[in-house]
């Protein structure tokens, strides 16, 4: 039967939604579910991931130099702790992918990263050229599975358990090579549109920069980042960082709005792997209405405020 | 301003396609010290190529002897030939004329048979430099040609230099080759400079454009050349189709229209993709896949357009002159054959002077003189055409008279003056749904930040007359929709999307006003064909 | 001090990537193949550092057969100094690339090791990470900045919720991001002169790595389509949709 231990992930205050995402992972392997927490003044962190549903048991590091998430003391934490547990999982974040490997190599192992399905407790599925294509892997059953789990392709797991706490103490000390300085959160309230959950974007209809408020507006509202189509950053009504497409940025959030945006092939490529697409266009043919989950034919200038209004 | 940095050769070939690479090929074979240069503005040897092909051998067997040991990666010879006339719903075999038998030749990505070509260049010592693009030509203080100078690289769409600026070298040589295939951007200059045309008609295109398609195993039949003609076009366009079936279930399927044609609203684009619905057609793809797509004007004037191929310091082979034979519809075994006998040309005298004269008198032009009367006997429309057509075929050339060929511009007519026919095109299921996604399956790449590199000499026309006369051509005419019209709170204007350019020169080549004028952008920027 | 710059021919990022349709792989034939476009940044800082004088040599590191050449000679025409081919035509795994990799970096001895943070084509983002484990040495993954100083680097990271910042001592394993740079273009005459500049090859069995991987890749196949989903009448029936879904 397997052991998987989930490193989670957080960021001193709260547990990352990516833990409860990689334990549905967890849960699709099969097998005892424990959370190792590392960190400094983690008790709440333990307790949200003691939490989680089907989690077993969650053990807590707490020390002084691992309050930073610096690979290079997490790691060997990690490998300490991952005596007798068949996987070890992270997120596939820029933490779990900055540490993972690190674990990966101390252990002798090589790794999965992004794993976007179970096959079995030794055979996953993952994307490989930008999800332009699909591989199956296997891993062998004599050695540890240490992978990252694409967090876009599970949901999170609901909490309502109630696992135990274990404390332990560090096994090493800070490596002195390495000093974290600080982190200087992105810019305003606005989510960053490549790693936001939800995403509003606009497109040519919008006619004109003033009237691209329309979207921003929503996009607060949501608390979404936003994106435009090619066709909106050519015609000026707003900066190029937002594009989103095949010469843009490539997005996975949980949920995709676009507002008269026809769909080209090109922008589609930037939304594929989008969880849901939802359309808002006046014609009808417009090929995006051929990839989105929900699509509503109507004109944006009068569903937008709607929307706004019902979302109140 | 500084001086460029310059580097020196003893002969700089532009453009790496069958006449350029045949060419440098050729001259190292004769004199192996030759310092040569070829410099190509696709990233890759074969990017920009795109041809149907099925090529006579007979060049490849001069230049590359033991070619057969190794042949190029999509080699398939050829079967069978059919020649059909469609109509909407059915089909009529027509005999294959002499010109379309194909016995003996082969089939070829000519795009992967280039990257071969290329290989035997550089193991010969000729030096390939892809990714570079030929903007300018270095005139001498005599006013010769005496090389090039590389697009500078690196230049935001502002005109000022980015962080990545690296300015673009100038390579000197005695004599400079342009292999830049149909409408190259120097050809065209030089051949204005010199008056090159003088006594020539005017030069006339079609555009020819082109998906690669791996169809449901069995329907292809590797070997198999069929050509069609009929609809979707109407007796006043001049064109038809091509499908070549390869190995890997892997089909070439194409359509060219002459870009002659007068109806100001009529779509080429849309011409291929409503033949590829005709019943015979939409059999072979139903299922299948579309893996490369692109375009590409191709030269359809042949002996009367020829202009003089010499200038001083520099020499046109291949389709920068124009030397496709269009009954045919093969230009590569010209293209190589003209690059051959400039290198001939080159070891022997040192100059391009003395070059026209013995292209003219060498089997190249003598095999576009034969078929002279072919492309312009359907000026009359199809079936007249047709008629002489077979006259010609039969008598081999040899009457007396020529006919003359006249410019594509001007063969538009006016919106008020043009009444277009019944087409009976029918809805499309198809992919490529649009020219935007067709443009998808082109791969190219422009690096938005750069200057635009179709110029139009006088925009207003565009606001102003030409959509009063024609309704902007231009935003049909193009195969990747790189021209719109867009309508917002400011008005109308053109919007032009270059980066969607797959740089097949319909637009210079079309345009009613000739107002639109291709440059070649930074280099390693266009399509990137694989296979084509 | 040196610089070792690790490089990978991979596919072209502009090129339509393809699975076959037997599934044994993605179709290559024909294909472009270019410098990983991650690697090409991490070369063009190598050479700022060099050029602000904070380094003296720029080494490019490539593992493969004889094709990665190419690539390398493409480094060297950027302008690194040398050139070195780990030669194999084994598929390495990132484990078994790090070790390779630190066998070169136990014989250079190099001050900075850079490599882009993943390679477009297996998209692992593991062997910058793997090597600095094995080497012992500190890691800057997902560089949007690079600043030496002395023996150390102040190395500014973009991660998910913003910029991070960490001071490493050298020698260090950096990973580079889109944003650290943008790569110059190569001047043509370069190109000859890259003709002339090393090119050591290293056949991959004298650096004594044990190359067995525990993961293995077994299959391939194409992602799914996207299909058409529901139609809604009007913005309530859209909320509603989403609320059911759990969206809102």
């Amino acid at each position: 039967m397997s052991r998987i231990l989930i490193v989670a992930e957080h960021d001193g205050q709260a547990l990352n939604l990516s833990v409860a995402k990689s334990v549905n992972c967890a849960q699709a392997i099969g097998g005892d579910i424990d959370i190792a927490v590392l960190g400094s003044g983690i008790d709440g962190i333990a307790a949200e991931a003691a939490a989680l549903d089907s989690v077993s048991k969650v053990i807590a590091v707490d020390a002084d130099h691992l309050a930073a998430p610096l690979a290079v003391n997490w790691a060997p934490e990690a490998v300490a702790l991952a005596d007798g547990y068949t996987h070890v999982l992270g997120p596939s974040s820029t933490l779990g992918r900055d540490l993972m490997p690190r674990i990966a190599a101390l252990m002798g192992v090589n790794q999965v990263s992004d794993i976007m399905e179970v096959l079995g407790p030794h055979a996953f599925k993952r994307p490989i050229y930008a999800g332009n294509a699909i591989t199956d892997v296997a891993c062998a059953e004599d050695r540890t599975v240490v992978g990252t789990v694409r967090t876009a392709s599970w949901k999170a797991v609901a909490s309502g358990g109630g696992a135990s706490v274990e404390q332990r103490p560090a096994n090493g000390s800070a490596a002195g090579h390495t000093r974290y300085v600080g982190l200087k959160v992105e810019g305003g309230e606005r989510p960053d549109l490549q790693s936001a959950a939800r995403v509003v974007s606009g497109g040519r209809a919008l006619g004109s920069e003033e009237k691209f408020n329309l979207i921003y507006g929503l996009a607060d509202r949501l608390g979404a980042g936003v994106g435009a189509s090619r066709a909106a950053v050519d015609a000026g009504y707003c900066p190029n960082d937002m594009q989103v497409g095949q010469t843009g940025k490539i997005i996975s959030p949980d949920l995709y709005m676009a507002f008269g945006i026809s769909g080209a092939i090109q922008h589609i490529t930037g939304i594929k792997d989008a969880g849901t697409i939802v359309a808002v266009n006046k014609d009808g043919e417009a090929p995006i209405f051929e990839v989105a989950d929900i699509g509503l034919v109507g004109d944006l200038f009068q569903v937008i405020p709607e929307l706004e209004a019902l979302l109140g | 301003m500084a001086e460029r940095e310059i580097m020196e050769y003893d002969v700089i070939v532009v453009g790496a396609g069958p006449a350029g690479l045949s060419c440098a090929i050729r001259l190292k074979q004769l004199k192996p010290e030759l310092m040569v240069a070829v410099i190509e503005k696709s990233s890759e040897i074969g990017a920009h190529i795109l041809s149907g092909a099925v090529i006579e051998p007979e060049p490849l067997d001069r230049l590359v002897p033991d070619w057969r040991d190794d042949p190029p990666p999509i080699c398939v010879p050829v079967e069978r030939d059919e020649i059909w006339l469609l109509s909407e719903k059915k089909r009529y075999r027509l005999p294959t004329p002499p010109q379309q038998k194909n016995h003996g030749n082969i089939i070829v990505s000519l795009g992967a048979m280039c990257a071969w070509l290329a290989n035997r260049a550089e193991a010969l010592e000729v030096d390939i430099f892809p990714g570079y693009a030929a903007a300018d030509i270095r005139f001498r203080e005599d006013g010769s040609v005496g090389g090039v100078i590389i697009g500078d690289m690196g230049v935001g769409r502002d005109g000022q230099p980015k962080d990545s600026y690296v300015e673009g070298i100038e390579i000197h040589a005695p004599v400079t080759i342009l292999g830049e295939g149909v409408r190259g951007h120097l050809s065209k200059q030089l051949i204005e400079r010199f008056d090159l045309g003088r006594d020539a008609d005017p030069q006339t295109y079609g555009i020819g454009m082109k998906e690669l398609w791996r169809v449901q195993p069995g329907k292809s039949i590797p070997g198999l050349v069929q050509h069609t003609t009929g609809w979707p076009l109407d007796k006043n366009i001049y064109g038809g189709s091509f499908i070549y079936h390869l190995d890997k279930d892997r089909i070439a399927l194409g359509f060219v229209c002459g870009l002659d044609y007068a109806d100001p609203n009529f779509m080429p684009f849309e011409a291929f993709q409503q033949f590829k619905h005709h019943p015979m057609v939409r059999d072979l793809l139903e299922g299948g896949e579309i893996l490369s797509s692109g375009a590409r004007a191709i030269s359809e004037g042949g002996y009367q357009s020829l202009p003089k191929t010499e200038m001083p310091g520099a020499l046109l082979v291949g389709d920068s002159a124009g030397t496709l034979n269009v009954p045919k519809i093969k230009g590569t075994h010209q293209a190589m054959k003209a690059g051959m006998l400039a290198a001939e040309h080159i070891v022997e005298t040192g100059a391009a002077e003395g070059f026209d004269a013995k292209l003219r008198d060498s089997e190249v032009v003598r095999e576009l003189h034969k078929v002279r009367n072919i492309r312009p006997a359907f000026y009359k429309g199809f079936w007249r055409g047709f008629v002489r057509a077979a006259i010609e075929t039969v008598t081999a050339g040899k009457l007396p008279t020529t006919l003359n060929i006249h410019a594509d511009d001007t063969a538009l007519r006016k919106l008020d003056e043009f009444t277009p026919p019944d087409r009976n095109w029918v809805e499309r299921d198809l992919p490529p749904r649009d020219r935007l996604a067709s443009v998808y399956f082109a791969a190219t790449a422009h690096d938005e930040d750069q200057p635009i590199h179709l110029q139009i000499l006088e925009p207003d026309v565009c606001t102003t007359r030409c959509v009063v006369e024609y309704g902007n051509p231009c935003t049909r005419f193009c195969p990747a929709n790189v021209y719109e019209m867009v309508e917002d709170e400011a008005g109308e204007s053109l919007q032009i999307n270059a980066a969607n350019c797959v740089h097949c020169k319909t637009c210079d080549i079309k345009d009613p006003y000739q107002i639109i004028n291709w440059v070649t952008p930074e280099g390693g920027s266009g399509p990137n064909y694989q296979n084509m | 001090m040196k610089i070792l710059v690790g490089i990978k021919r991979v596919v072209d990022y502009n090129v339509r990537v393809r699975v076959l349709p037997d599934g044994s792989g993605v179709d290559l034939d024909g294909v472009k193949m270019s410098v990983n476009p991650f690697d090409e940044i991490a070369l063009e800082e190598a050479l700022r550092i060099r050029e602000a004088g904070k380094a003296e040599e720029v080494v490019v590191v490539s593992i493969g057969g004889d094709p990665v050449q190419q690539q390398l000679r493409t480094g060297l025409a950027m302008g690194a100094d040398r050139a070195i081919q780990i030669k194999t035509d084994a598929d390495l795994q990132p484990l078994g690339a790090a070790q390779a990799f630190l066998k070169i970096i136990e014989r250079e001895e190099p001050g900075l090791v850079l490599l882009g943070k993943q390679a477009i084509d297996d998209d692992n983002s593991q062997t910058g990470q793997m090597l600095a484990a094995l080497w012992g040495r500190p890691q800057a993954t997902f560089a949007s900045e690079v600043v030496l100083d002395g023996q150390s680097a102040t190395v500014v990271r973009e991660v998910d919720t913003g910029l991070e910042t960490i001071e490493v001592d050298l020698p260090a394993v950096v990973t580079v991001d889109l944003r650290l740079n943008e790569p110059r273009f190569v001047k043509l005459p370069d190109i000859m002169k890259a003709k002339r500049k090393p090119l050591d090859v290293v056949p991959l069995d004298e650096l004594g790595v044990d190359t067995a991987s525990n993961v293995e890749v077994t299959g391939f196949s194409p992602p799914e389509q996207r299909g058409k989903g529901i139609m809604v009448e009007d913005a309530s029936q859209l909320v509603q949709e989403l609320k059911n879904r759990g969206l809102l």
